[in-house]
């Protein structure tokens, strides 16, 4: 047994063999390809490379695959790699007013200049399985209404709904009036520490986990922190990214990535001094990640409680508490370390409570009728 | 000096990340107890398994070094077994598993039974730096509890264990005041191993990867555990010696070896054991392979 508890060096080559073993499956069925997964499993893509902020379709289908599917593995994987790569700067602000929406919608207005575009949603699709071997089959080519589809100067105005609002004062503007942009932290290269400015804060909220933003933004729905919250505008679609190199003096188009955007739109504020003005939470996800960026927006206009003088009283109102929890490259570190052995201290805290135990029973030898307390309580009185 | 890793820097981090790392290292050495906020990196093994200490040793090594790695003692269980191939595939330095050959020793909820010497480091694996935060969750409040040395907090705890106990009922992770300034997590190891830390000729380094913070212990610093002068502080004490090797005054595993209550009681630190093992096997005692087979 002491041999058994002491894993060793063989010990763990077996267990990565095997490991390979179940993740190759049957033998007889051909390798998943890689271009395979990133074409079929866009949206599982799409969170790893969200949550492991890095956008790179191939190598996150690479870290899907070898992550046997385990989708925070693969963000582990990709992260570790990550951040081995140099740093050079930073892109110019995207413009996702200009972006060729594959999809747009907005729960606010009915019509608004550009039109709703309800694109590839699995909104209003029947939850039902197709039938076995279709799947394989070719999809129905959609049919374009030409107006509608492509770039190029035919492709009508789509302004952002908060733009629109915004240019009758009656939401709240990107900045304050006259100040530029700030520069951008990096809390991938700089310590997290709290409070935190928002624009660090929305980054910590872009890697955070998608399940996690999800329920904290479904309990400020619930009463938890409530923030009246109404999606303004959802696009998705491919937007160039533009980076200034100081020796050049221009911007150089880098390549193009998808986006999900989400402007929520959310309950005013206003006092005797200042008018009512709606206010706003802001979500950015890569790729296909709807979910995650409606959770985002609300938790990030949730997290804005205090520059609202807002009472802070539910957890999705608190940022120390949303954003140490919300990474789940970390979560699932230190949960999952609990696997690894702690007789050592286990040792000390058995130590003590046989002690604990023993005192005891000498106290009950020498007065059994002062000890009232069971002596199981002993046990399991230590917090 | 080669990495066997394509693709990566010897070492795994870039240069750029042990530059910043070792800024926090200095920036921890003096100031003895104090947790300096770091820009933690990820690295190829899960947070909470090691990533704080691996980050630091990752940092500091050097073609010369010599590297051991030990978990709760022992150098060879599991995650000791991964970081120390994981170091030796990306830097290629020498490893071994005695405490006295090596110039880095990182660990895991143990300091070493053969004392440590001028020259040597060792490099603490943290879960959690801040020794506040089971009494204080929140980051902003125990910073300026730090700041202002304000540490009723803990004393009322370890006075509130007296009061329901009899004892002050922490057993590992025992909080220590390093140069009568700063509180200090000394990382989970057994208080039995608190006292080696005081005034050890080593350097201590500790890094919590999850929890970006990186502290140190300068070599010949105090480091007093705290206590009650009529409660002083007590580190653990075993009444048998190791059934193994038969030393005495160190830290044991209980060794389940039947269903019926029975256990042994064997040295935790299996580098001391061995070679107290082999002192012994001239005497006709009891071989490590005839009791761990």
């Amino acid at each position: 047994m002491y041999v058994a508890v002491k894993g060793g060096e063989r010990a763990i080559a077996n267990a990565h063999a095997l490991l390979a073993k179940r993740g190759r499956g049957d033998s007889r069925l051909p390798r998943i390809e890689l271009a395979a997964v990133a074409g079929q499993l866009g949206v599982l893509v799409s969170r790893v490379m969200t949550e492991g902020s890095l956008y790179d379709p191939e190598l996150t289908a690479r870290a899907i695959l070898q992550a046997q599917g385990d989708a925070l593995e693969a963000i582990t994987l990709v992260r570790s790699y990550r951040t081995t790569l140099p740093r050079f700067g930073y892109t110019l602000p995207v413009d996702t007013a200009g972006l060729p929406p594959q999809r747009r919608i907005s729960a606010t207005f009915k019509d608004l200049p550009g039109g709703q575009q309800l694109g590839a949603t699995f909104d209003y699709t029947h939850r039902l399985f197709t039938h076995r071997g279709t799947s394989g089959t070719t999809p129905r080519t959609p049919r374009v209404e030409p107006e509608a589809h492509g770039a190029g100067p035919e492709m009508p105005e789509m302004p952002r709904v908060t733009d629109l609002l915004a240019a009758s004062a009656l939401i709240e503007p990107d900045h304050a009036s006259g100040a530029g942009d700030p520069e951008p932290g990096d809390l991938t290269r700089e310590p997290t520490i709290f409070p935190m400015s928002r624009a660090e804060r929305l980054q910590a909220l872009a890697r955070a986990d998608e399940g996690f933003l999800l329920g904290l933004a479904y309990s400020t729905q619930r009463g938890y922190g409530g923030t009246h919250p109404f999606a303004g505008e959802i696009r998705v679609g491919e937007v160039e990214v533009e980076f200034e190199a100081p020796e050049l003096g221009f911007a150089v188009p880098l390549g193009r990535v998808e986006l999900t955007e989400c402007q929520m739109i959310n309950q005013f504020t206003g006092s005797a001094d200042t008018p009512a003005q709606f206010t706003r939470g802001y979500g950015l996800a890569f790729g296909r990640s709807e979910r995650k960026a409606m959770s985002m927006s609300m938790v990030d206009r949730a997290l804005r409680a205090g520059e609202f003088g807002e009472r802070i009283v539910a957890p999705a109102q608190d940022e120390e508490f949303v954003i140490s929890h919300s990474d789940n490259v970390q979560a699932a570190g230190f949960v999952e370390h609990l696997k690894l052995p702690h007789y050592v201290d286990f040792q000390a805290e058995l130590g003590l409570v046989r002690r604990l135990h023993g005192e005891f029973r000498s106290r009950v030898e020498e007065k059994p009728e002062s000890v009232l307390t069971d002596p199981t309580d002993l046990a399991g009185a230590r917090a | 000096m080669s990495t066997a890793l394509d693709g990566y820097n010897i070492g795994y981090l870039d240069e750029q990340t042990k530059r910043m790392i070792r800024r926090a290292l200095l920036k921890a050495v003096a100031i003895p107890g104090f947790q300096v906020p770091f820009a933690s990196r990820e690295v190829p093994m899960p947070r909470g398994w090691g990533t704080g200490g691996v980050q630091v040793t990752a940092s500091i090594i050097g073609q010369e070094d010599v590297l051991k790695v030990i978990d709760q003692g022992a150098d060879d269980t599991t995650n000791a077994v991964s970081i120390r191939s994981f170091f030796a595939a990306v830097t290629g330095v020498r490893t071994t598993t005695r405490t006295d050959e090596a110039t880095i020793i990182q660990t895991r909820h143990r300091i070493p039974e053969t004392p440590l010497a001028a020259g040597q480091t060792i490099v603490y694996q943290v879960p959690g730096p801040e020794p506040l935060r089971f009494l204080e969750p929140r980051e902003t409040e125990t910073r300026r509890l730090h700041a202002l040395a304000d540490y009723g907090l803990m004393y009322v705890k370890l006075y509130e264990d007296i009061a329901k106990y009899g004892h002050i009922a922490t057993t590992y992770d025992y909080p220590v005041m390093v140069a009568g300034r700063y509180l200090m997590s000394p990382s989970p190891i057994p208080s039995f191993d608190n006292p080696k830390m005081h005034r050890s000729p080593a350097l201590q380094l500790f890094g919590a990867g999850r929890e970006k913070r990186i502290y140190a212990v300068p070599p010949f610093t105090d480091v007093e555990s705290l206590g009650f002068e009529d409660h002083p502080f007590e580190p653990q004490r075993f009444d048998q010696p190791c059934a193994v090797c038969g030393s005495t005054g160190v830290y044991l595993d209980e060794v389940i070896t039947d269903d019926k209550g029975g256990s042994m009681f064997v040295c935790s630190d299996t580098d001391h054991c061995e070679r107290a093992a082999a002192a012994l096997t001239h005497s006709g005692a009891v071989s490590v392979e005839e009791v761990t087979a």
